[in-house]
């Protein structure tokens, strides 16, 4: 009998990290392993601990302003650099909204020190003076992609860096040139609250894969019945057609 | 001088006038309870009316706020004070923002400028809590709790809480801060502070939690910022609390409950303690949350010397908001409403409904709604323990708007699809497909959020089950 393959799951200052529903993103990837008979290690890495070597996928949510000063103090130097070289050699990683601020450059707040990022992406936020609240519909590679956005930072890319998708409801990174999150490599950064995996199936397994590939070389999934996925997924497009 | 005053209250009158004309109109149209539209009038013709009002109650105003139990707190307390012998002024419905208080005391008060009240009791919205404050100068504040709660309305927890300290530092002598010590947020703000306090908490051995629940905020010292240990944990961040870094912990309680117990989604009795004095209450509502409510009441009406017989036989004789636990016959099934709201809400709810075997064993409906008093955003439910519904037998259902993400959420937490209903989102559907699994006389509960509640309470209603909100 084949050993049960398994997958490790980095979850970033869980404790922190976590506002808006955010550890759906976690539950989303684990449970999908799960019902393919690859067991999910979760493993929540908070201030001043250590990142897994082996990790195959990362989450990083968003946090209360009071947090974010402290979790990119503790970013700076070698966790950020672990975090790095392992999107580098094929871990998969999504970042939410203050967790995707501190993959970019830096964020500049309104009247304080500019928070530094550890420059995963191509990007730059900083404060803005417009609350960005409500449901997002984003053209994607995986079909469109919905959840919700709270946020007033604004994010803009790169030269280098190349955008999720299209916005086609709500505001996006910055509410002006229509981006939304931006992707590298297998790393993800966005504003999708929701929670974004549980009703989004298709960019789930698109991490798990990429996960999967990295401890296992090329791996395919087998599908899922994702009835109510699919619901879910098309009464919050409706709601987003609806509200915004 | 003279003249002034004439015409001030000349203004007052106008004011009292049209709020009063237009919440008999509404209410001649059918269109509601004419709750808040009143008052938003009265607002408008002179936003002093309400500190003009307040100003002449001869026992003064009672503000209560916090995320969870301020409707369940001031029907109490109203209670209470009408056992007592006062005309209470009080925004009953539930209507908790400036212009729902102007309301209720627009259509107390008389063309004089009399309040028509002895007393009032007002529950405040917890972001209009600062204006609420200032324009009614409370005699007593009840701060029950602060939770996470709506992110898209209110912002952040941080910012709540400095906003309310901002504003109880207004607060001379005078006033009286009655606040839940349990909770160390509360306990933060309410420190060092002109105004007077008087602390209240649990002392209990049974009901308790070993780990912070998810949806609690990181609980971290006000004074040197590190984690804060629990000797006891009750509920969300609420417990018995110390900080093991620089030796802060939970101030003495001036009143305290003990000995709960809880009795399914029926009722409560707890002892409490006050100075010298002990009292046993057996009261109609259930759960741990309304032993705190209970304890906020018994506190706040008893310091304004209320005699301990008349607090004990009106909470005794207390029935719940609407809504907020339920019970209704319905197409010959015995249906439990409780309103959920919030990710501690929610998680108090499910702990009540699986208090007595740690599972599941009703028939339970959940119907989410997204419309702005619900939140627009279902986040929310992702930071709920749904997981404690994996096991056990009570099918459930998800219906509302959203529904399917309900669904979404329960699936993810690990029930099995053989354990759910499909119901269609539409509110009135949804409940009549989901009590069509249900045999006569059998029992369900009901999970609504704030508008779905509203919507199913309509339904039920229009076919004789439940009276309209505003006759009570």
């Amino acid at each position: 009998m084949a050993k049960v393959r398994t997958l490790k799951i980095t979850w970033l200052y869980g404790a922190k990290m976590n506002i808006y529903g955010d550890r759906g993103n976690v539950l989303a990837l684990a449970q999908r392993a799960r019902w393919r008979g690859i067991a999910p290690n979760v493993v929540e890495v908070g201030l001043g601990e250590r990142i897994p070597e082996d990790s195959d996928v990362f989450f990083f949510g968003g946090g209360q302003d009071q947090e974010q000063i402290a979790v990119s103090r503790d970013l700076a130097g070698v966790k950020g650099e672990a975090i790095k070289s392992a999107v580098e050699d094929g871990a998969a990683l999504l970042s939410i909204c203050g967790g995707y601020q501190l993959l970019g450059h830096e964020y500049r707040p309104h009247e304080a020190a500019p928070l530094p990022g550890i420059g995963l992406f191509d990007v730059d936020s900083e404060a803005g003076s417009e609350r960005f609240i409500g449901n997002v519909v984003i053209d994607s590679r995986w079909g469109p992609l919905v959840g919700f956005e709270n946020h007033s930072g604004l994010t803009f890319l790169g030269e280098a860096a190349r955008s999720m998708g299209t916005v086609r409801i709500g505001r996006g990174n910055n509410g002006r040139d229509r981006t939304g999150g931006v992707i590298y490599k297998t790393a993800i950064g966005c504003y999708l609250h929701g929670s974004l995996l549980p009703k989004n199936p298709k960019l789930t397994d698109w991490l798990l894969s990429a996960g999967l590939r990295r401890r296992y070389g090329e791996v395919d999934l087998e599908p899922l019945n994702d009835s109510i996925e699919e619901s879910a997924h098309a009464s919050a497009v409706e709601r987003a057609f609806v509200t915004r | 001088m003279t003249r002034f005053i004439a015409l001030s209250n000349l203004r007052l009158s106008a004011s009292v006038v049209a709020a009063r004309a237009t919440a008999v109109g509404i209410r001649r149209l059918g269109r509601g309870g004419g709750t808040s539209a009143p008052g938003l009038i009265a607002a408008r013709i002179d936003p002093a009316m309400l500190t003009k009002l307040t100003s002449r109650l001869p026992q003064g105003s009672i503000v209560i706020a916090g995320t969870n139990g301020k409707t369940t707190t001031s029907r109490m307390v109203a209670d209470v004070l009408a056992a007592n012998g006062y005309r209470v002024v009080h925004n009953r419905s539930g209507s908790n923002l400036v212009r729902g208080v102007a309301s209720a005391f627009a259509v107390q008060a008389t063309l004089t400028g009399d309040p028509g009240g002895d007393v009032a009791v007002i529950e405040s919205d917890e972001a209009a809590f600062p204006e609420i404050v200032q324009l009614v100068r409370p005699r007593i504040i009840v701060l029950n709790n602060l939770f996470r709660d709506q992110l898209d309305r209110y912002g952040e927890l941080d910012t709540i809480a400095r906003k309310w300290k901002g504003s109880l530092a207004t607060l001379g002598a005078e006033t009286t801060i009655v606040f839940n010590a349990d909770d160390p947020g509360l306990t933060a703000i309410t420190r060092g502070l002109p105004a007077k306090t008087v602390a209240f908490g649990l002392n209990e051995r049974t009901h308790t939690l070993a780990a912070l629940p998810h949806a609690a905020d990181a609980a971290t010292c006000f004074a040197c910022g590190a984690d804060l240990s629990y000797s006891r944990l009750y509920l969300s961040h609420l417990g018995d609390w110390h900080c093991s870094s620089c030796g802060v912990e939970r101030p003495h309680l001036d009143v305290t409950g003990c000995e709960v117990e809880l009795d399914g989604v029926e009722s409560l009795s707890m002892t409490i303690d006050r100075g010298g004095e002990s009292d046993r209450y057996s009261i109609g509502v259930p759960g741990l949350y309304n032993a705190y409510n209970t304890l906020a009441a018994v506190a706040t009406t008893r310091h304004v010397g209320v005699p301990q017989a008349t607090v004990h036989t009106a909470l005794v004789n207390f029935r719940s908001a609407f809504g907020r636990i339920e019970r209704v016959m319905y197409r010959g099934r015995k249906l439990t409403l409780a309103l959920v709201k919030n990710p501690v809400g929610f998680n108090e709810v499910l702990r009540m409904l699986t208090a007595e075997n740690g599972t599941l064993t009703v028939p339970t409906l959940i119907a989410i709604n997204d419309l702005h008093a619900d939140g627009r955003d279902v986040s929310w439910l992702w930071d709920v323990d749904f997981e404690l519904l994996a096991t056990g037998s009570g099918m459930l259902g998800a219906t509302g708007l959203r529904g399917a993400d309900m669904a979404n959420r329960l699936k993810y937490a690990g029930v099995a699809e053989s354990r759910m209903f499909t119901l269609p989102p539409d509110l009135a559907a949804g409940l009549d497909a989901f009590v069509d699994q249900l045999t006569e006389g059998e029992q369900g509960y009901v999970l609504p959020t704030y508008t779905a509640m509203l919507e199913i309470r309509k339904t039920m209603a229009d076919r004789g089950a439940v009276e309209t909100f505003w006759q009570q």
